[in-house]
């Protein structure tokens, strides 16, 4: 039985006719009680589990997800990894997912297509210059890998860009980071669910939950449509969806949802080999190794719960995409999505315990959850496992609301929220 | 391109209006105000999967307006003028 995913186990495999490979993770029926309950099976949630069993040794683990897992936003995302943030609190979160995506695949045994190919914020004018200029001497003094790009430099990276005189969103410059880059977002999902299983916990697919049993003003457990299952801390990674189980546990989130869309073209032979985002238009498009071009952009402005997409948003995004890369003028859309996306006032994550003791929050990631995975999960997991917060996610309280310690990123996480 | 209907206006395409948050998100007054009641106006959201009831503005004309909305299928329920004071 072949348990390690390696080049030696493919070339035996290969030899003995591929009979021995097992799925990737184990389906078991869900037991009655837990130590802990992870509730939704995206990126953030199985990677909470896994981090529960290796760093907590907490195995008595189920993830429990309504669908199917990595199905949510996990599958819905433009899959760049970076950590390009502006204030101390959130280089230090996203620093953490970052260095954790950088070892993931040999973690996980599980390759996760990591490809750090670069990721260049354009600035389109000498005021953007100079505010780039702020963000990468802000982000060198965190100790992120960040340089000031020139015109020249641009075009080096980006030469299909629009460079052309009457170019409505010229190019001064921009912030480079080379270690940005892109991964497989299903092989997120999956490497978290195979390790995770393999150190004992359960991953329970099809169980929507129904409620929460709320027993002595603590959260003991969850109704689910596969039954009752009681664990000592339940904690949700529920993206989306938080303000929906936040209300059957009895109180409110500082989230509006939105649908944040995303497309891809028909595949071509390899022509951009970094990440390219535009303030001007809001669009940012990388290649994905199959050859598509990746397309993401700014949120519907209508709140909303479908997972569509409105079209004047995509028509914006599309017509940004061919004011920035006009070459790709003769390109056919394949595939057009959404996700939805907890939007929280100071665009930063929700890490912490909730109003509800015994139920522990990673939610409010925005437009940029899939980046901040295994920061996500680590600092979840140090939650549920210990009760109290990593010094990383402390800033993360829902409390800051009502303290007026917000960490407003808007700015520097690039995109519009 | 859905097309809302704007009290003053009629149907107009979605692209002229912005959304203004909850309706019936009042305002707390009063000196003592418990911090956390303070918090809870500025950015607790109600933020309901299915019919919502919401501050809309028209920007063309100016008009603000409660739209009682599905979140899930976009469907408009009803479109009512703020006629002066604080949507209930």
């Amino acid at each position: 039985m072949t348990r390690i995913y390696s080049a030696l186990s493919l070339f035996k495999e290969g030899l003995a006719g591929q009979t021995g490979w097992q799925p990737a993770w184990r389906s078991p029926e869900p037991k009655p009680s837990y130590d802990v309950i992870v509730i939704g099976g995206g990126g953030h949630g199985l990677a909470t589990a896994y981090y529960l069993a290796k760093n907590h040794n907490i195995t008595g683990v189920a993830v429990l997800e309504k669908g199917w897992i990595g199905g949510g936003n996990t599958g819905r995302n433009t899959t760049v990894v970076r950590s390009n943030y502006y204030y101390p609190e959130s280089v230090e979160l996203y620093s953490l997912a970052h260095r954790l995506y950088e070892g993931l695949s040999r973690d996980l045994n599980y390759n996760v297509m990591l490809s750090q190919r670069g990721m260049v914020n354009l600035c389109h004018s000498t005021a953007e210059m100079e505010v780039g200029a702020r963000t990468v001497n802000a982000m060198q003094i965190n100790g992120i890998d960040a340089e000031l790009f020139s015109p020249e430099d641009v075009r080096r990276v980006a030469p299909i860009y629009n460079f052309s005189a009457d170019a409505r969103f010229p190019v001064f410059g921009g912030i480079w980071q080379g270690r940005a880059g892109t991964a497989r977002h299903d092989a997120v999902a999956w490497g978290y669910a195979r390790a995770a299983s393999r150190l004992g916990v359960d991953i329970i697919q099809n169980c929507e939950i129904t409620d929460f049993i709320i027993e002595g003003g603590r959260c003991r457990g969850v109704q689910t449509t596969r039954g009752a299952i009681r664990a000592g801390r339940i904690g949700m990674a529920v993206a989306g969806h938080s303000s929906v189980l936040a209300a059957k546990a009895g109180f409110r989130l500082p989230i509006n949802s939105y649908a944040l869309q995303a497309c891809v073209s028909e595949p071509v032979k390899p022509i951009l080999d970094t990440v390219v985002l535009s303030p001007g238009t809001g669009v940012y498009v990388s290649q994905s190794d199959k050859g598509e071009i990746v397309i993401g952009g700014g949120l519907d402005r209508i709140p909303s719960y479908a997972q569509r997409g409105n079209l004047p948003t995509l028509e914006t995004v599309i017509a940004g995409l061919l004011e920035m890369f006009p070459i790709f003028g003769q390109l056919k859309l394949m595939r057009q999505w959404a996700g939805i996306v907890d939007v929280v006032p100071d665009s930063s994550p929700i890490i912490g315990e909730s109003p509800l003791p015994g139920l522990f929050l990673n939610c409010g990631w925005g437009t940029g959850g899939f980046k901040a995975i295994p920061a996500g999960g680590t600092l979840l997991a140090q939650l549920l496992a210990t009760g109290k917060h990593n010094d990383i996610s402390r800033p993360f309280d829902l409390d800051r609301f009502a303290s007026g310690r917000l960490i407003d990123e808007a700015a520097g996480s690039g995109i519009a929220h | 391109m859905q097309l809302f209907p704007c009290p003053f206006c009629g149907p107009r395409d979605e692209t002229e209006f912005h959304y203004g948050g909850d309706a019936g998100n009042a305002r707390p007054d009063g000196a003592g105000m418990p911090i956390d009641r303070w918090a809870d106006y500025l950015y607790l959201r109600t933020n309901p999967k299915g019919t919502a009831r919401e501050i809309w503005v028209h920007m063309n004309c100016g008009e603000f307006f409660v739209m009682e909305r599905d979140t899930v299928t976009h469907t408009v329920l009803s479109s009512t003028a703020l006629g002066g004071e604080h949507a209930a």
